[in-house]
């Protein structure tokens, strides 16, 4: 199962690095046009291509004229003109409805949301109108071509408003799809992928890593699978699954744990819906222990799906309790918030107190 | 100092082409129709009207589950339909099925909808009169107020784009005009200069919510002026004025590339839907007043007589020839199986993912175990 995801990639291939973060592309197999990229540029370069080939393409949102506050619609504008990138008033409700219609008549509409935080105005578009286009109008009508983008997370000093990760809202929706990706080469890939699937998708971008992840990317024109996990880390004694920029932090506690002899295997789910149970499963038969790890608040988090899906599938050969580190059920603090984060101590607090049930 | 007052001196002005009779008002403009159309128009709004009294009575009869009429908006829904081109896109509410009657959504197509069976264009999936025709340019009805009128913007961008001669309308009610996508969508069409018109049917109600309970404005036509879009009211009921003010906002919206908003002062004649008495917030004399002194169906009629191009004899043979029609589609419909249950779970993605094949696969075992619990007319 890890193998097909490798394999199925294509062009590139992405290994534990010592570099600190969870995917880089090892440099001999990578192709000649790939240069050190950070996360924002890499989706930049994926608008670009995006807006490229394809003449019907489309990016809006509030600020994305001049480049966007984390500069990841830079010199679209310039390049491709205002009227196919172009800011829009500050009115959620109106950039997802805007979209819906936009992707209704066959274009790519690539709506920006400035913030996760601020992506409840436009919740009944997305949940009422978006995910249910299709199926409402006996596929008559469909607004596939509606890709929502929202940067997400922890920021280190964001507070309530500048940090929330609301993907779990979003997976409760049948209809769209939610897609995280972990670092700059995966983002890429993802993005364009999401831009170019025939459903809506909501697809949060970890702004921690906006400039903080740097790796290969490469220049040309890739996708990578969606409802697609991968197996990021192999290892035999307990299954860690993630996703965004949680899965840095991960990757320091198996390190930890190894250590310790304790053998992790680290899951990057990347699309939390459809997700790939298949994956987690096969990687749990094999271990017997999951440990699931998000920011967003435990209860009713995402985490609780996969957790009650995998105990459903590998009940007796569960050796112990699925564990949850996840953020704390408060809105997100500020001063506090080294408290409330799932850190790299709390996940290795959990790895061994699973491997020792 | 001096703040700018609440209200205006006087309420905007209401476009009129028909007085109460019938008759041309004399000095006013308007778009001449030919007799063709005209007499389209007339049967056309007999025919929904005709429709709504047999569909309401078939959910008396329990033959459907729910329905809701356009009793009083006969007017609008067709004069509106006539000024448009079927190129031009509609984003409905629910009470507009007249646009659809206009572009050739036959009485059959509303029966196999209103009783969600195989032949559904919707699969069975959502309530009756949740209409939608790709065909005709006509976006699925969704019950949820004023969505689709930010929908109506993003398409009108579109056609723009793709420099084509056509314009979105997008219709909504009273209460429509309260929800925030009311303002988000007037306010993008505004900006991003796109050909839409916004139609408003002022039918005094919002289930048992009066216009007093709803805004404190001069009506909704005032509103345009706060978001820099042109607009007009009109009398709803007039079916000549109605089509002159479609007609000139389509073309000012396609030339000039900017939104209308059109307020049509009208009166919900029928109760909100089935699931309603409106005598419960209003007299019935109020109402009975509307459906009769105020009627836009026999309003035009007498309009049309006075040309000479209908008459009594033809009254009742259309009549009659509709009711008929109706009736046999409905005893079609109920007759048409529903569709398969492989339908429950197709169209929710492109392609159904793994989690719905599962979830097919144990649902279809449960059936097969106990039959007993579910609808025999739906195949498995």
């Amino acid at each position: 199962m890890a193998t097909t995801s490798l394999r199925t990639i294509g062009r590139s291939v992405c290994r534990v690095s010592r570099r600190g973060f969870s995917t880089s592309c090892d440099d001999k197999l990578v192709q000649p046009s790939s240069k050190s990229t950070n996360l924002y540029s890499a989706i930049n370069q994926a608008l670009h291509i995006a807006l490229e080939t394809d003449p019907r393409a489309y990016v809006f949102g509030e600020d994305v004229g001049f480049g966007g506050v984390f500069r990841c619609t830079t010199g679209l504008a310039d390049r491709f003109g205002k009227s196919r990138v172009f800011n829009t008033p500050l009115c959620e409700q109106g950039i997802i409805g805007f979209g819906i219609g936009l992707a209704a008549m066959g274009n790519r509409a690539v709506a920006e949301i400035q913030f996760a935080d601020y992506i409840y105005p436009a919740f009944d578009q997305i949940v009422n109108e978006a995910a249910k286009f299709r199926y409402r109008s006996g596929n008559q009508f469909n607004c596939g071509g509606l890709t929502i983008r929202a940067p997400y997370g922890a920021v280190g000093h964001g507070g309530h408003y500048h940090s929330q990760s609301p993907e779990a809202f979003f997976c409760h929706v049948p209809g769209i799809k939610v897609v995280i990706p972990r670092s700059p080469q995966q983002a890429k890939g993802l993005l364009l992928s999401c831009i170019r699937d025939p459903n809506p998708v909501v697809f949060f971008e970890p702004k921690w890593l906006y400039r903080l992840a740097v790796e290969e990317v490469p220049e040309y024109d890739y996708m990578l699978p969606l409802s697609e996990a991968e197996v990021i880390r192999e290892g035999s004694d307990i299954t860690l699954v993630g996703w965004g920029a949680q899965l840095s932090v991960m990757e320091q506690a198996c390190l930890d744990a190894e250590k310790e002899g304790i053998s992790c295997e680290l899951i990057d789910l990347k699309t939390l819906i459809p997700w790939d149970k298949e994956t987690i499963e096969s990687s749990v038969r094999k271990t017997g222990r999951l440990l699931i790890s998000h920011e967003a608040p435990v209860t009713g988090g995402f985490g609780a799906e996969i957790s009650a899906s995998i105990v459903e599938r590998c009940f007796l050969r569960l050796e112990a309790p699925v564990a949850r580190v996840c953020g704390l059920d408060t809105p997100f603090p500020l001063v506090f918030e080294p408290f409330y984060m799932p850190t790299k101590n709390k996940i290795l607090d959990a790895i061994k107190s699973t491997i020792n049930y | 100092m001096r703040f700018i007052s609440e209200s205006p001196e006087e309420r905007a002005q209401c476009y009129r082409v028909l007085d109460n009779d019938g008759q041309l008002i004399m000095c006013s403009n308007f778009k001449k129709v030919g007799e063709e159309i005209a007499v389209k128009m007339y049967t056309d709004m007999v025919t929904l009207q005709t429709m709504d009294a047999v569909f309401y009575e078939a959910q008396r009869q329990g033959r459907i589950s729910f329905y809701a009429t356009t009793i009083g908006e006969e007017a609008i829904n067709i004069a509106s339909a006539a000024a448009l081109t079927t190129d031009d896109l509609v984003f409905p509410q629910y009470r507009e099925p007249g646009v659809l009657l206009w572009r050739g959504f036959t009485l059959q197509e509303f029966a196999n909808q209103c009783f969600g069976n195989k032949a559904d264009y919707g699969k069975g999936r959502q309530m009756p009169i949740h209409y939608g025709s790709n065909k005709l340019n006509y976006f699925t009805v969704s019950a949820t107020i004023a969505t689709q009128l930010p929908h109506a913007v993003g398409a009108a961008y579109s056609l723009k784009m793709d420099r084509r001669n056509a314009c979105v309308i997008t219709y909504f009610g009273d209460g429509g005009s309260s929800e925030g996508d009311f303002h988000a969508a007037l306010n993008f069409a505004a900006v991003m200069e796109v050909p839409a018109i916004f139609f408003c049917r002022n039918n005094g109600w919002a289930i048992s919510t009066p216009t007093s309970d709803q805004f404190r404005s001069d009506g909704v036509v005032v509103r345009g002026r706060g978001y820099g879009v042109r607009s007009i009211r009109v009398d709803g009921n007039d079916a000549l004025a109605i089509y002159s003010a479609v007609h000139a906002a389509r073309e000012m919206a396609i030339s000039e590339h900017r939104p209308i908003l059109i307020e049509a002062i009208t009166y919900r004649v029928g109760h909100h839907s089935t699931s309603d008495d409106s005598t419960k917030y209003r007299p019935v004399d109020e109402i009975e007043w509307w459906r009769s002194a105020r009627d836009p169906v026999a309003r035009f009629r007498k309009w049309i007589e006075s040309n000479g191009w209908w008459c009594s004899e033809a009254e009742s043979e259309l009549r009659n020839n509709v009711r008929e029609q109706l009736l046999h589609a409905i005893q079609v419909a109920e007759k048409i199986e529903k569709p398969p249950l492989a339908e429950l779970f197709m169209d929710v993605y492109d392609v159904p993912p793994s989690n719905l094949c599962e979830q097919e696969k144990l649902l279809g075992e449960t059936v097969r175990r106990n039959p007993q619990y579910y609808p025999p007319d739906v195949s498995l």
